[in-house]
This record gives C-alpha cells, structure tokens and sequence, in this order.
C-alpha cells in the first residue's frame, strides 16, 4: 500500500517538474516598471523552491501523523527558518496548510461523533475572535520580533510536549454549570474498551479563558494550536483524550479560518507557497498513517521535539539576529 | 448497529457532510487552478521568474511594490493565473462559515437557544474576518 503511494508522489514529483520547465518557455507575463527595482534573483531557478517545499512538507505531514502534532506548529518554523520566503508569507501558508488538514479530517470525526460539535461551538468562537485579534497584531510586527516570539513559543511547545502528561478518561466529578447549561456532555464508542463511554466537562470558563491566549498565538504565528488545545481540553476541562483529539482537530478549522481570512485579505498568501505546501503535507499524512500502525510512537515523538527545538532554536536566534 | 445514544446529532451530521463536499470540491478547485498556473496558460499578476524578488519581502513592502490587491481586489484578477488560485482557498477558508448557516435552521427547529446565539455571533465573527473591512497598519 505505502509503495503505492509513493508512486504517486513521484509521479506528481515529474508532472511539476515537467510543467515548470515549460512554464518559463510559454507563459506570458506583465512586467511593471517597478520590478527593475528590486532585489536580484539569485542563481537558483524559482522552481527549486516549491519543489523543495513539496518534498519537505511531505516529509513533515509523515512526520506530524506519527508525532501527533498537527502540520502547523512544524511547517511555520521550519519553512520560516530554512526557506528564503518572508515569516508574512510562511504565516498566512501555515493557517492554510493547517486549516486543510483540519477541514479534511472534520467530516469523519464529525460523523464517528469522535468530535463533538457541543464542545467545540462555543470554544470556537472564542479562539476564532482571539485569531483575528491574533493576526492582526502579528501582521503588524516586525519580522525580528515575530521569528524571536515563535522561537520562544515553539520552544515553549517542546517543553509541554517533553512533560504533559496526557489521561485517556479523565475523572469529572462535577460537571460545572455553564457545561451542564450549555449541554457539554457526550457518549461514544470505545472500540479498545468494547463499552461506550459517557463523558462531562468541567472547569468551562477557565478553559474558555484559556482558549482567548491560544487563539490569539494561532493567528500571530499561523500555528495551528492543536499542541495547546488537547492540554486544555483534557487536562483541564477532562474530556476524554480522543474526544479532545478530535475535538481540536475540527476545532482547527474554525479558528484558522478567522485568522487566513485576515492573512488572505492582507495579501499575505502567494499559492506558489501554499499549495505545494498544501498538497506536499496531505500527501505525506497519508502515508504517515500507513506507517503509523508500525511505527515505534515514543522514537517519533522524541524526533519531532527534537525537530522542533532545531526550528525554535533557529526561530529564536534568527529574531534575535544571532544566526541570520 | 450503532446504539443510537453514541450517534451524533442532527446538526452534527449536517455540519460535516457540507464540509466533506466542501472540503474536497475546494481542495481540487486548488489543485487545478494551481496546474492552470504552472502551465502558463493564463497570464500572471507577478511573472512566475521573478518571484524570488518578491517573496521574500513584507507582505505591506510586496503590495506596495507591485501594486497587488488586499480585500477581495483579487477577485477581479481571477484571469490572471497566480489569483485563479484564490477561488480555491477562498472556497476552503469560506467553508466554515457555510457549515454553520446550514446547521443554523437546524438549531432554531430544536429550539436550542444558546447554540443559535452562539451559532450567529460566529458567523458574524468569519464574515467580518473575510469581509476585508479590518485593516492592518503598514510597517
């Protein structure tokens, strides 16, 4: 099955290459006089680069499946860090490469009623509002500033991802009122336990308040927060780990609209980075999960917090104009 | 069978068989749209060769440069191949907003008061978001 898959990608690997070495012979352009007045072009054609980006989110959508991370909080600092593209760009590419994913894995978690629509609506319209506020202000920042915040932010990220613990089946005690208003509660199937399993929330509005800093980080940095969502929904409110899995999931999809709404009207989004970027994490998602079944998860999840304090690292050094 | 207490809800089950249809008519959209571009086809807004000059700067810098559209200004390009891409992601970032009109009806049925409210406010919230009206400060 995985060596079907890569046939594909090498396929798709030619049809690209193919179709940019024709480009420069046929397309016909409309150059501005302003454009004399810019920057060189460097030696290195420009298809190099979505060609490189493709092959590298591939590899990062292989990576987030077997790491549990979403493609995001990978793509922002590692494009941003490696890439020749401005942080503005790499941003507004990163909501949408998350916002895909999330808008793809929304419809079967939805059904399997893994996600819960009563969870995520009210948490949505907090985190979506905070991710416009979010945007904004990192759209307005310098881009030292922006790289030197997502460095200490993804650094920040590996040290959750070092030391949280997660619970399958939290103890809710007493579910408080504005969840038991508010109809928060649920049941679904657990197919590794054979029984179905009630569920109850509590601890609502400091999870509420908690998901206004999360939305706002979503729409400065063009993460998608799943890393933050999962802590907050288990841990703290104590829905069960795969509702709060899902949950976040679809919840991505909501709050990342709000925020590439504001990057795409900003003109923040060019889709010569984002759908190589795009197409290159769906891809290797799912093959990441064709291997997934034999892959040894703790081995990954160290590689991707490795991964990731490299990027942060880079990220933080970067803003702070240290390694330019 | 599935017991009928672990099934999801009505709006639930609307809410995600308008995003699978979305979701994939948008994405394909993009792919398309996106093989249009490369093959040259259509004219381009910025000539494909000379985007390394430009993506690396701010994205404030880039529009004033090239003159490029903000808000939906891109729609009136859709011709060129580089903003015929647009439709495609405008298709994918809309979707969440059409998902909640559809469920809307559905909640003001069941009478489920909170929900409805919290159901329009969020539309309120994309729209204003996608409406363009909000403005960042240049650099």
């Amino acid at each position: 099955m995985v060596q079907r898959y890569w046939k594909i990608i090498i396929l798709l690997l030619i049809v690209v290459t193919v179709l940019a070495m024709t480009n420069s012979a046929i397309a016909s352009h409309e150059a501005t006089p302003e454009m004399a007045a810019v920057a060189p072009v460097s030696a290195t054609p420009w298809w190099v680069w979505p060609l490189a980006l493709f092959i590298v989110t591939f590899i990062l959508g292989i990576l987030a499946v077997l790491g549990g991370v979403g493609g995001g909080v990978l793509f922002v600092p590692i494009v941003g860090g490696f890439f020749p593209f401005n942080i503005d760009f790499v941003r507004g590419a990163g909501l949408l490469v998350a916002l895909a994913g999330a808008l793809a894995a929304g419809p079967g978690l939805l059904k399997r009623n893994l996600a819960s629509i009563r969870l995520a609506l009210p948490v949505a319209l907090i985190a979506s509002s905070a991710a416009i506020v979010g945007a904004m202000i990192g759209l307005a920042l310098k881009p030292d500033v922006v790289n030197t915040l997502l460095g200490a932010t993804i650094l920040f990220i590996v040290a959750i991802m070092a030391v949280a613990k997660k619970s399958d089946f939290p103890v809710v005690s007493k579910p408080d009122s504005l969840s038991q208003s508010l109809g928060i509660m649920g049941i679904y199937r657990e197919e590794s336990l054979g029984k179905d399993v009630e569920w109850n929330v509590h601890k609502t509005p400091q999870g509420l308040a908690l998901f206004i800093v999360i939305g706002v980080m979503a729409g400065m940095f063009g993460l998608g927060a799943g890393w933050a969502n999962v802590p907050v929904l288990n841990l703290l409110m104590g829905a069960p780990l795969k509702i709060s899995v899902a949950t976040s999931k679809f919840l991505l999809s909501i709050t990342d609209t709000s925020a590439a709404w504001v990057y795409l009207n900003q003109g923040a989004v060019l889709p010569m980075i984002v759908v190589p970027s795009l197409v290159g994490i769906m891809l290797g998602s799912i093959v990441g999960v064709k291997i997934l079944a034999r892959a040894k998860p703790k081995a990954i999840k160290w590689m991707v917090i490795g991964l990731l304090l490299f990027a942060g690292s880079r990220s933080l050094l970067k803003g702070l104009g240290i390694w330019k | 069978m599935a017991d009928v207490k672990t099934k999801a809800s009505e709006e639930q089950m609307a809410y995600a068989s308008v995003l699978n249809v979305g979701m994939w008519f948008g994405l394909f959209l993009l792919i398309v749209t996106f093989l249009v571009y490369l093959s040259g086809v259509l004219p381009t807004f910025v000539p494909i060769d000379d985007l390394p000059r430009y993506w690396g700067m701010r994205v404030h810098e880039f529009n004033v440069q090239l003159h490029a559209p903000t808000g939906w200004g891109w729609a009136a390009l859709v011709g060129k191949g580089d903003y015929l891409n647009f439709i495609g992601i405008a298709i994918l970032s809309g979707l969440t907003i059409l998902c909640y009109m559809v469920i809307l009806p559905i909640l003001i049925r069941k009478k489920d008061k909170a929900y409805i409210v919290i159901a329009i406010v969020e539309i309120l919230v994309l729209s204003l978001a996608a409406s363009g009206l909000l403005k960042v400060g240049g650099h």
